[in-house]
């Protein structure tokens, strides 16, 4: 029972961080018709940041909760303006060509940034654990958690919810569902399609890099840490069908869960576990779980 | 295809002048060129596949199958042969291609591409764990011999090496243009056009992709075998999804008309990637991706429309019906 419950926390733990970059993601799919590969750069941008503003607080020994909001504010600023920069500096020359061109332009933002990040960050270990010890730790059903890990549950479901309320329930929201559904329509009605993709790949790129700083104080950032949560963050948008949002939760869950049971039962099965999902889940319903089928001409 | 007025067979000459040549070149540009050719075998299947419209994401699947086999044989049975183990990396990878081949042919578009970089990241995840097989970390082969000749001198076998998968990739590319020319390669592009269509005249839209997917299968296995004669080493990483990018990276750079392109793509990406090393090795990743960018920008119908023009022109009003096909339906 104990073990089960185990899994389960893990495994939400793991899927608030991932739903947070995951979404990012799809939502940049959904309006831009990208795969964003430098996705995970992005996070990997977020944590660096996120380390190097908790670390500055801690340098003048204010408080930690200074170095958790320094954290959150630094990201957002940074992401969204190289998000907005890059959308249109740089995407904006490639609209309209190939799919697999637009991919392999976001492989190649994923290779500079790569070296930018070492350039700027250095290749060595760096950490920022000041925030993690914020909430001290807390006893649950005879397990005892960090809370600030039990806090990414709750933080994620308020991010998730906002997206979900932002696009469902507000003007803005639906000018973007508009644009997801039928592009050439909503320009017909005048919506200026340019502002909504700039403004949606900004914020895929802030949620990406909000998930990288959320996880900065649990982990170590290094090289490497963009590839590998781009496949994970592919993963689950692919499990939940591209471009949407409730796929983007379930998937997230799926892959958490995985993760949390391959670790407890069989730890050498972890990747491999999520790409057997991922495989069963494109052989089944090649859509994902939540997306509707389309239409094709004939 | 640029060579729309060559025949197939007279491109036999510059593949042997190539091999020849590569007498009188230095001996770090053997190794580099061996390492083109290969990556060159993987995107030429990529291209042969790209005329059904689909892209594969996950070729390093089947360019680790074939390394890990042939290393794997070598290693238990001796078999050193280059020869021999170019056939086998072939035949495992097209082996593999025809067992995931009918299963995958099923999707497209964005599908395609992800379910081929899932399976191969399953791989990838199943060699990292076995421990047999050396983790993360591979294991070491023996050098290769030629119809029993050992080479002790380093230059004579990077020649080797050289002369082989530069005769190989050669006749990949002279076979794929006779195959493009072909009834078969005209139905590859008639499916990319329409698949339903082609189902209405009595052909297999799937048996047309499985066909295509395992000879790109195929390529991608020799190339393996290559890569590893070249490196005497395999690790995981033959199946991670950054080098199925690069493949896919070199097909586009080349364009999907001239099997010649795919060549000098290949060559001038190890070339962008050994220099930037060379002189900037902090940034070479930096170099690569602004190459990438500006290829991208400047020649978006990739090297091969340098001087496939007059051909590009000659597709351009049936791309132009499809597009108002498209726009007609609802």
């Amino acid at each position: 029972m104990n073990f089960i419950l185990t899994v389960i926390l893990d495994g939400l733990i793991q899927a608030s961080w991932l739903f947070v970059v995951a979404l990012g993601l799809t939502l940049v799919f959904g309006v831009l018709k990208i795969l964003n590969v430098a996705h995970g750069s992005f996070y990997a941008l977020g944590a660096y940041v996120a380390a190097t503003a908790v670390t500055t607080v801690a340098a003048h020994s204010l408080p930690p909760v200074f170095g958790f909001v320094a954290m959150l504010l630094s990201v957002a600023l940074i992401a969204s303006a190289i998000g907005l920069l890059l959308e249109r500096g740089l995407l904006k020359m490639f609209y309209g060509r190939d799919e697999v061109v637009l991919l392999l332009v976001t492989y190649a933002v994923f290779l500079v940034l790569e070296d930018v990040t070492k350039l700027v960050w250095g290749v060595n270990p760096i950490y920022a654990t000041q925030p993690y010890e914020l909430f001290g730790n807390v006893e649950f059903a005879g397990l005892y958690y960090v809370a600030y890990d039990l806090a990414l549950i709750p933080i994620s479901a308020a991010v998730g919810f906002s997206v979900w309320f932002g696009l469902n329930r507000t003007v803005a929201g639906k000018i973007v569902s508009a644009v997801i559904h039928n592009e050439e329509m909503s320009v017909s009605m005048g919506v200026k399609v340019n502002r909504v993709y700039a403004g949606a790949f900004a914020f895929g790129i802030l949620l990406a890099a909000l998930g990288g700083a959320l996880t900065a104080p649990k982990i170590s950032m290094q090289p490497g840490l963009s590839s590998d949560v781009i496949i994970l963050s592919f993963a689950i948008v692919v499990i939940g069908g591209l471009g949407s949002v409730e796929g983007a939760a379930v998937g997230s869950i799926l892959v958490g869960l995985a993760r949390a049971a391959s670790v407890h039962l069989l730890p050498q099965a972890e990747l491999f576990m999520i790409y057997l999902i991922m495989a069963a889940v494109l052989v089944f319903r090649p859509e994902g779980l939540f997306k509707r089928e389309t239409a094709r001409r004939i | 295809m640029k060579n729309g007025s060559l025949r197939p067979i007279v491109a036999i000459v510059p593949v042997i002048a190539a091999v020849l040549f590569g007498r009188v070149l230095p001996t770090w540009t053997l190794s580099l060129a061996t390492v083109a050719a290969s990556n060159a075998l993987v995107a030429l299947g990529i291209v042969i596949l790209a005329r059904t419209g689909n892209v594969s994401f996950g070729q390093g699947l089947f360019f680790a199958a074939g390394g890990y086999s042939v290393a794997l044989i070598a290693n238990a049975s001796g078999i050193t042969d280059a020869v021999m183990q170019v056939l086998m990396g072939a035949a495992c990878g097209g082996l593999l291609g025809l067992v995931i081949g009918p299963l995958i042919a099923r999707y497209s578009g964005i599908f395609f591409g992800m379910l081929t970089l899932a399976l191969s990241m399953v791989f990838y995840a199943a060699l990292v764990k076995t421990t047999a097989l050396g983790g993360s970390d591979g294991f070491n082969v023996v050098r290769p011999s030629l119809f029993g000749t050992t080479f002790s001198d380093p230059r004579e076998a990077d020649f080797m090496l050289y002369a082989i998968s530069v005769a190989t990739t050669g006749f990949a590319g002279i076979a794929a243009m006779i195959l493009f020319r072909s009834e078969f390669g005209l139905v590859s592009l008639a499916v990319r056009e329409n698949n339903l269509r082609v189902e209405y005249l009595g052909i297999s839209s799937h048996r047309v992709i499985t066909v295509n997917f395992a000879i790109a299968a195929t390529f991608a296995g020799a190339a393996g075998a290559f890569a590893l004669m070249a490196q005497r080493h395999i690790d995981p990483q033959f199946s991670y999804w950054t080098t199925s990018g690069e493949f896919v990276f070199v097909a586009v750079l080349a364009g999907y008309e001239s099997v010649a392109a795919v060549f000098i793509a290949s060559l001038t990406l190890e070339l962008v990637r050994s220099f930037s090393n060379l002189y900037l090795p902090n940034t070479w990743q930096l170099v690569l991706g602004m190459f990438l960018l500006a290829v991208i920008l400047l020649l978006p119908d990739g090297i091969g429309s340098l001087w496939g023009r007059k051909r590009l022109r000659n597709v351009t009003p049936a791309k132009a019906v499809a597009a108002a096909d498209a726009e007609v339906q609802p």
